[in-house]
């Protein structure tokens, strides 16, 4: 199968255009994105969903292959290549950066850059580390999404599958945004919420932005700040926005945010 | 106030019920309504800042309205895994289609209990179509989270016996095939055992072993049926295989002693039946011998070191297991260095390809040319790749041996 439907690529904006490449974080799929993508349309927009989440498939989901955050960033360069991108600009929301991170690190020569919104390398506090939560509020997390559990499976999982033997259960789908199979979703909480790329981070070698919201309650300002010393060059720009979705807060900000970014850009590497 | 005049509706009270009980009821005024409703009420700004609240989900919560609006945001009240999902699931669906229904989560009271409710929101917008604030209904979910853990539960416990099946399926199964094959001087040789699912025992088997005089003997076929019924006459088979080539190791007469054994074990109802290859190698200068006998098995492939691709037919050869005297096919080759011969089950060639259309013998011969040049483990390989790709589409067990005259011998 190809990597078009597994991740449920779309691609927006002029084609000759450069390349911006949009992945969404936990929780959510690439509509996260349809208020700032607009902005953009000189550019040539890749959107995609990562397995378990929107309309990618779910088939192609191993738990092997999505044991670390590896697997998605295998995910992106696969797309890379299908798509034959290049001096790709790859804008990660969440736990997107990081994937973004690995992309980059692995085939540093694919990316022109990366813009992070709401990076977090570690969630959970460490000797000497902030990261906003101790371990035992993500084991909270990860039953939270338990307890959710009885609430997304019934109607949520088999729409997205397209159970063909029980139409109606899709019909009934209300949530028609953020779809997110709940087995593949507490998963990807567990590689989430407790890795740590804080290491990775030194290995970035392209320009890098880092979108941070005044007030977030996953991502706070000091863990911004960690991501930004730990990244050589990067910059990063304070939002006046709440919340860890900026994206859809405060879509026009960090939009323009965005373009500052791409126009301060060497020139050779868009 | 005074009551208004009655027109007759359909359930309305009737004509001369004018006692004070009905008019307090339509007295009910709005704002008690919505301080003392039965559910929680909840409105805040667009990031989440609490704007106003009612008397039920204060008491609930044992908050006074002053610590609240202006105070706190909605999240605040969450626990931190509420929190988490709030902002990466729950917020986000809010703002692209404007409510959000049914979402379980749970509040901290005051005094630091959990509150499990159920939530409904919906985003009320000016007569322009923006934003304005969020509304939230809160329901008390004490009595249905309390189930849902049950069945969570439940399902934990189901989850937990359905490993243990696979497990001991997967156990059994590994007793009906061999641990691992005999080395054969001058011969390579490689198998694969493709369950289609890993909860059903499969009738699929396979052995090579050693005869006296330098000889070997194998054997591959595939019992009717699945399950536990199937893996007891697997078996039965094999051993009877394994003990009718030690007393006479002609093809044909062990798999006539085979049909007359398994003849014996058992009343019609549960009788079983299988397809099966038993074949001999005789060591022959630089190669071997081959003589195979099939009981209704799908032919043993062929190819040389050149590529050439041959069908070891075995016409006439009856199901074993079924009639008093099946007739049992034989067929002969020699082997030279670099030939290769492949025994397979119907799982293979009856696997459907992505357009529905089945492997089949013409198929099987094409992937056989590719064969030539090629050690047994590397042939295995491949052809178990086939089946790897196929996924889900390939129903049916499947079990794979590969010999391979070594060229140097």
């Amino acid at each position: 199968m190809g990597v078009h439907t597994r991740n449920h690529v779309t691609v927006a904006g002029r084609h000759e255009g450069p390349v911006l490449m949009f992945a969404h974080g936990f929780g959510c799929d690439q509509n996260m994105w349809r208020l700032v993508t607009p902005a953009f349309e000189d550019h040539r927009v890749v959107l995609f969903d990562y397995v378990g989440a929107g309309r990618s498939d779910l088939a192609a989901w191993r738990p092997d292959r999505y044991a670390t955050l590896d697997g998605y960033a295998s995910d992106v360069l696969e797309i890379c290549d299908e798509l034959d991108l290049r001096d790709v600009v790859f804008v990660g929301h969440s736990v997107s950066a990081m994937i973004g991170v690995l992309a980059a690190t692995r085939e540093p020569s694919r990316f022109a850059a990366l813009a992070m919104v709401g990076p977090s390398p570690r969630y959970i506090d460490d000797d000497g580390y902030v990261g906003g939560f101790s371990a035992a509020d993500v084991d909270e997390l990860l039953d939270s999404l338990d307890s959710n559990y009885l609430g997304w499976s019934a109607a949520m999982a088999p729409a997205i599958m397209g159970n063909p033997e029980r139409p109606e259960l899709g019909e009934e789908l209300t949530n028609s945004f953020c779809r997110t199979d709940p087995a593949i979703a507490r998963h990807f909480a567990r590689v989430t919420f407790t890795g740590d790329n804080r290491a990775d981070l030194a290995g970035v070698t392209v320009p890098t932005l880092i979108l941070q919201c005044r007030e977030d309650l996953i991502a706070p300002l000091s863990v911004g700040e960690y991501v930004q010393q730990a990244i050589p060059g990067s910059e990063m720009v304070v939002l006046d926005a709440t919340g860890h979705c900026p994206h859809l807060s405060a879509p026009e900000q960090t939009a323009k945010a965005l373009r500052s970014f791409l126009d301060a850009l060497p020139a050779s590497r868009t | 106030m005074t009551r208004p005049a009655h027109n007759g509706a359909v359930g309305g009270p009737s004509e001369n019920d004018d006692g004070p009980s009905f008019s307090a009821l339509l007295e009910d005024d709005a704002a008690d309504l919505y301080d003392n409703a039965p559910c929680g009420y909840l409105s805040t700004l667009l990031d989440g800042e609490i704007a106003k609240v009612n008397a039920t989900l204060l008491d609930w919560l044992g908050y006074a309205r002053e610590d609240l609006v202006g105070r706190k945001r909605f999240a605040d009240l969450l626990t931190v895994g509420g929190r988490l999902y709030h902002e990466t699931h729950f917020a986000p669906l809010l703002r692209m289609q404007g409510q959000a229904r049914e979402i379980a989560l749970e509040l901290v009271a005051a005094d630091g209990r959990r509150l499990p409710v159920l939530v409904n929101s919906t985003v009320k917008t000016g007569a322009d179509g923006a934003p304005l604030l969020i509304r939230c209904t809160v329901f008390d979910a004490r009595q249905r989270r309390a189930y849902e853990r049950e069945l969570l539960r439940a399902r934990e416990v189901a989850e937990q016996e359905r490993a243990r099946w696979q497990r001991l399926s997967e156990t059994l199964q590994r007793t009906l095939l061999p641990p691992s094959l005999p080395t054969v001087p001058g011969l390579e040789v490689a198998a694969h055992y493709h369950a289609a699912s890993p909860e059903q025992l499969g009738g699929d088997f396979y052995d090579l072993f050693p005869l006296s005089d330098n000889r070997w003997g194998f054997f591959l076929g595939d019992v009717c049926g699945k399950g536990p019924e199937a893996a007891v006459v697997t078996s039965l088979t094999r051993y009877t295989l394994r003990a009718a080539a030690v007393y006479n190791p002609d093809p044909v007469a062990v798999l006539s002693n085979l049909n007359s054994v398994m003849l014996q074990q058992g009343n019609a109802a549960d009788a079983r039946y299988c397809t099966v290859v038993f074949g001999l190698l005789v060591p022959d200068g630089d190669g071997f011998t081959l003589t195979v006998a099939s009981g209704g098995h799908p032919p043993v492939v062929a190819t040389r070191a050149d590529g050439w691709v041959e069908l070891l037919h075995t016409p006439g050869g009856q199901l074993i297991g079924i009639l008093r005297d099946a007739h049992i096919a034989v067929a002969s080759t020699r082997l030279a260095p670099g030939d290769s011969v492949l025994l397979y089950t119907d799982g293979l060639t009856e696997a459907r390809d992505p357009d529905g259309s089945q492997l089949g013998e013409h198929h099987l011969v094409q992937l056989a040319q590719g064969f030539a040049g090629r050690g047994a483990a590397e042939i295995v390989s491949s052809v178990a790749a086939v089946l790897d790709d196929l996924g889900d589409r390939l129903t049916d067990d499947t079990a794979l041996l590969v010999m391979t005259v070594g060229a140097d011998s």
